[in-house]
């Protein structure tokens, strides 16, 4: 495979409650995004603990999107605004360690926003697309 | 005409950092301003018309130097919105139309009114008062 | 090692159309783990199931691996047939190929690609499933109202009607709240007294239901189904056992200047009193304050007095555990302090009031016996100023009052403004308003009513300034729809003052782990759906704690709280979601950031005995999870310094597999 077609490799964690929901009602419209992004359905974006994001960088991922419902929203009353707080640390130490902002967002979907879901992953998608291959944090020993 | 409006509603905006848009349309300003009768525009009216970009008429009016800066209707309005901020800051619009930055002594004994007490004075007794 | 079986949905050709079903189910069968996969048409129909369910018997399948459409959609069918061939519920795991595949991918080739990789995410989590087995926990059948008001006894009476126990827990010496100090209720001015106080006899013969007056909820424990309560019965001096309330205490009672709280202090009362006449329970109580006996040890009438001996100086506080399934919330409102408000001159003249005070002023067992005399002459009012508004839609960032609409003013204004024009038609009343919200069943016909056939004067605009001067009020209001100023000589002014959460209801949210908005209101745990139940499991609203309600409304909501708590109590078992979290008490080290990150309050913390090496033992302080309590939200996980707080059915270790399925 040529290095210019590879794709980038995007995975989304959504929250079972309204992004999930979300990335279904866009699925339900037909609204195409970019298959390079995987969904893992988690309870809540708070249950995203910031080592599953170093994880998916370490093996590989070009992005890493955490997808959670509005604030003031969250079926569980307040773990959007954990996920809000946690992220934004963690993304400013990513940057810090040289993977760019753009490569990590966080992003409010409800389960009425199937069309925000797409729009979010395809812009997000092109985002990362535009960056190119993400090295820092790849971790040569599990590449195969 | 309406894009110099637009500008100078800006202005003021700007100069008063009052937010016109808070305004619920309560007139409890002008329930409370003392200086009513004397006003041609009362203090909601600024507020209204500030945020249509009607400022031709506030700047010729006379209501201007009738307000006495008691701040009464700062005090009294529930939505924070300072209508006599908005006035003076009106009233400093013109000055600097004038390519002044002050009003000339020989102008004030002109525009004085002999019934009500002058702003200075009024002032004072806000600043000294508490 | 599990035995994994892999089961490829066609959905006709809403898989099978983007997605080659039968590349998904051979690249599958190579994954580590898998000895069984499949494909076929529709695996949700009946024979699809019926696949699965040989599967397992013939490959001794561990667990399920289905590709097809969205969990949300058919994850319970797959546990359901999973469960009934044998094995546990839990160990089924969906790849979303529909919603999330097929359906937003055009081109065969990525679509079957990302089906591959998502089919291998969840057998890589099958991998790290476990059975799990959903707790179980008894239902206390009883359920505690606190509060009195009309939310709470529309509660109690709903629930015991149901035929479970029900108890009010409320802080004044009689139920009624708020209603029993009201005149006429709008819009059909029926007397308040008369439809409530059947109500409260109702409550009082109920067997089921029992009334804790004078009373508190001092600490609550426990979960849904399960709450301990502690319940403090104030000392009242009086045995209510033996209490008839004939009232000959009250009469003979030599201290009779105390202020009449139930009149918002228009009159006197006794140390000794009874709040009104048709109070439940009817029950003297004194006053610790006033009461000289108490006081000084001087005096002793009223025991000289009882004729039933219910008199008892020596009486103590009582401390009352009762064990709860279910607990509802109905503390109400008040109206604000009008303390910053200057500009009415609420605290310099007796005849600038709020409404409630003019209910009680109107209320023919208020202070007047219902005639409308002002309050400083006891002469007959001719010029009543209405003001609307007093500290209700004030800007979130000014000092007084309150940013929301208090909802209930513009209606009783508009029953205030009508009733005064109807008893006394030589009565000239004014109402100054910045809107009238009439939003109701015959809400809007009624104030115009007050306008058209009542003559109240409706002014758009507000009230500056009050000034006292003689014995008239002075008000300099804005008319702004004729841009004047008005100047109106009134005898009586009256404030619709904001109404506010009961005082009592922050510390009592903090107790019940509910939480509450900047206001102080309860907050629902769905502002559309679920209405009338707290994020709480267990805790319901009812009535205006939950955010500012006129009667009708109140009672409706009152109503759904109780039909909420009775489908709890019917239960005898509540099961729960066993993807709760769960803490490995070797890992943890005591630091308490899951706790306070919970926000259900489902962990707590113990001192746990540990043998250490030599025989020795100690004592370590670690996390517990109440699986009852806990929602599965996860946060706790993410807290956890060590790493010990996981949870069931999206643990760590599971969801790096999926990272590292999808990363490959």
């Amino acid at each position: 495979m040529q290095v210019n077609e590879k794709k980038p490799l995007i995975v989304a964690f959504c929250c079972n409650w309204c992004s999930y929901a979300g990335a279904d009602l866009a699925g339900n419209n037909r609204l195409s995004y970019p298959a390079d992004v995987k969904i893992i359905r988690v309870p809540c974006s708070c249950r995203v603990n910031p080592m599953f994001v170093l994880r998916a960088f370490q093996r590989g991922a070009d992005g890493v999107i955490l997808c959670g419902c509005h604030p003031g929203d969250c079926h569980y009353t307040s773990g959007n605004y954990y996920t809000r707080r946690r992220m934004a640390m963690l993304f400013s130490m990513l940057d810090y360690l040289g993977i760019e902002k753009e490569r990590t967002r966080v992003e409010w979907v409800s389960a009425a926003e199937g069309a925000k879901f797409a729009a979010t992953m395809n812009d997000f998608a092109q985002t990362v697309a535009a960056l190119g291959e993400n090295k820092r944090l790849e971790d040569l020993r599990c590449k195969r | 005409m309406h894009n110099s409006n637009k500008k100078l509603q800006q202005e003021i905006i700007r100069i008063s950092g009052v937010n016109p848009k808070k305004c619920m349309r309560c007139g409890k300003c002008t329930a409370t301003c003392p200086a009513f009768d004397e006003m041609e525009y009362h203090p909601h009216q600024f507020v209204a018309m500030v945020e249509d970009g009607d400022i031709e008429p506030l700047l010729k009016s006379e209501s201007l130097y009738r307000c006495l800066t008691c701040f009464a209707c700062v005090d009294r309005c529930p939505r924070n919105v300072e209508p006599a901020k908005l006035v003076e800051a009106v009233r400093l619009t013109v000055i600097r139309q004038k390519d002044a930055n002050h009003l000339k002594a020989d102008d004030i004994p002109a525009m004085l009114d002999e019934d009500i007490p002058q702003q200075a004075l009024v002032s004072a007794f806000r600043k000294y008062a508490k | 090692m599990q035995r994994i079986g892999v089961f490829v949905c066609w959905c006709g050709s809403n898989i099978a159309g983007t997605v080659d079903v039968q590349a998904v189910s051979d690249a599958l069968k190579n994954e580590p783990g898998v000895v069984f996969s499949a494909n076929y048409q529709y695996m949700c129909s009946q024979a699809g199931q019926n696949l699965i369910k040989e599967a397992i018997a013939e490959h001794r399948l561990t667990g399920i691996v289905v590709c097809s459409c969205s969990p949300r959609m058919h994850e319970a069918t797959f546990r359901k047939t999973a469960a009934a061939a044998g094995i546990n519920p839990y160990m089924v795991e969906i790849a979303n190929i529909r919603e999330q595949c097929s359906w937003v991918h055009k081109d065969m080739l990525t679509g079957t690609e990302k089906a591959i990789i998502l089919g291998k995410a969840a057998v890589a989590k099958v991998n790290l499933n476990t059975p799990l087995t959903p707790g179980e926990s008894p239902v206390t059948k009883r359920a505690l109202v606190i509060g009195g008001g009309i939310a709470g006894i529309q509660t109690a009476l709903d629930i015991a009607d149901a035929g479970f126990p029900v108890d009010i827990v409320e802080t004044k010496p009689t139920i009624g709240g708020k209603m029993a100090q009201l005149d006429k209720t709008f819009p059909t001015l029926d007397c308040a007294a008369c439809i409530l106080t059947p109500k409260m006899v109702d409550v009082a013969q109920n067997e089921n239901i029992r009334i804790f007056s004078y009373s508190e909820v001092t600490a609550v424990k426990g979960f849904v189904g399960n709450f301990d309560v502690t319940i403090k019965k104030k000392a009242r001096y009086v045995n209510e056992d033996v209490c008839t309330g004939c009232g000959a205490c009250v009469e003979k009672c030599p201290m009779k200047k105390v202020p009449n709280e139930f009149n918002l202090n228009m009159d006197n009362r006794t140390a000794i009193y009874i709040p009104f006449a048709q109070a439940v329970p009817k029950v003297a109580t004194i006053d610790p304050m006033h009461c000289n006996m108490l006081k000084n040890g001087k005096c002793g009438v009223c025991s000289k007095v009882c004729a039933a001996g219910a008199i008892d100086y020596k009486q103590q506080d009582q401390y009352i555990e009762e064990k709860y399934g279910a607990i509802v919330v109905a503390t109400g409102f008040n109206p604000i302090s009008m303390d910053k408000f200057d500009e009415y001159a609420y605290n310099q003249s007796k005849d600038v009031i709020t409404s409630l005070e003019f209910e009680r002023l109107t209320n023919a067992a208020g202070p007047t016996a219902g005639k409308l005399l002002r309050p400083s002459d006891h002469k007959h009012p001719h010029t009543i100023v209405f003001v609307q508004c007093v500290g209700s839609r004030c800007s979130a960032c000014a000092e007084k009052g309150k940013e929301y609409c208090s909802k209930i003013c513009c209606m009783y204004t508009a029953k205030h403004a009508m009733l005064t024009r109807d008893k006394y038609p030589d009565t000239e009343v004014y109402v100054f308003y910045i809107d009238v919200r009439t939003p109701g069943k015959n809400f809007d016909e009624f104030y115009r009513r007050a306008v058209e056939e009542y003559g109240v004067h409706y002014i758009k605009g507000m009230v500056g300034k009050v000034s006292p001067e003689g014995d008239k009020l002075k008000v300099q209001a804005s008319d702004l729809l004729n841009n004047k100023q008005l100047h109106i000589d009134a005898d009586l002014v009256v404030l619709a003052a904001a109404i506010e959460p009961d005082k009592s209801a922050r510390p009592l949210a903090t107790m019940l782990t509910a939480s509450m908005d900047t206001n102080d209101f309860f907050t629902e745990a769905h502002p559309k759906l679920r209405p009338v139940e707290s994020p709480t499991a267990g805790v319901f609203l009812s009535g205006a704690c939950q955010g500012p309600k006129d009667i009708p409304e109140t009672v409706s909501q009152a109503s759904a709280a109780a039909s909420k708590v009775i489908s709890l109590l019917v239960k005898d078992k509540l099961t729960g979601n066993p993807c709760v979290a769960s803490s490995d008490e070797l890992m943890c080290n005591g630091c308490s950031s899951c706790e306070r990150v919970c926000p259900y309050g489902a962990i707590t913390y113990v001192d746990k005995e540990f043998r250490m090496p030599n025989r020795t033992i100690a004592i370590r302080r670690v996390a517990q999870v109440n699986p009852a309590v806990c929602q599965g939200c996860g946060a706790c996980t993410v807290a956890c310094p060590s790493g010990a707080m996981d949870l069931k059915g999206f643990a760590n270790n599971q969801i790096v597999a999926e990272v590292d399925a999808i990363c490959k």
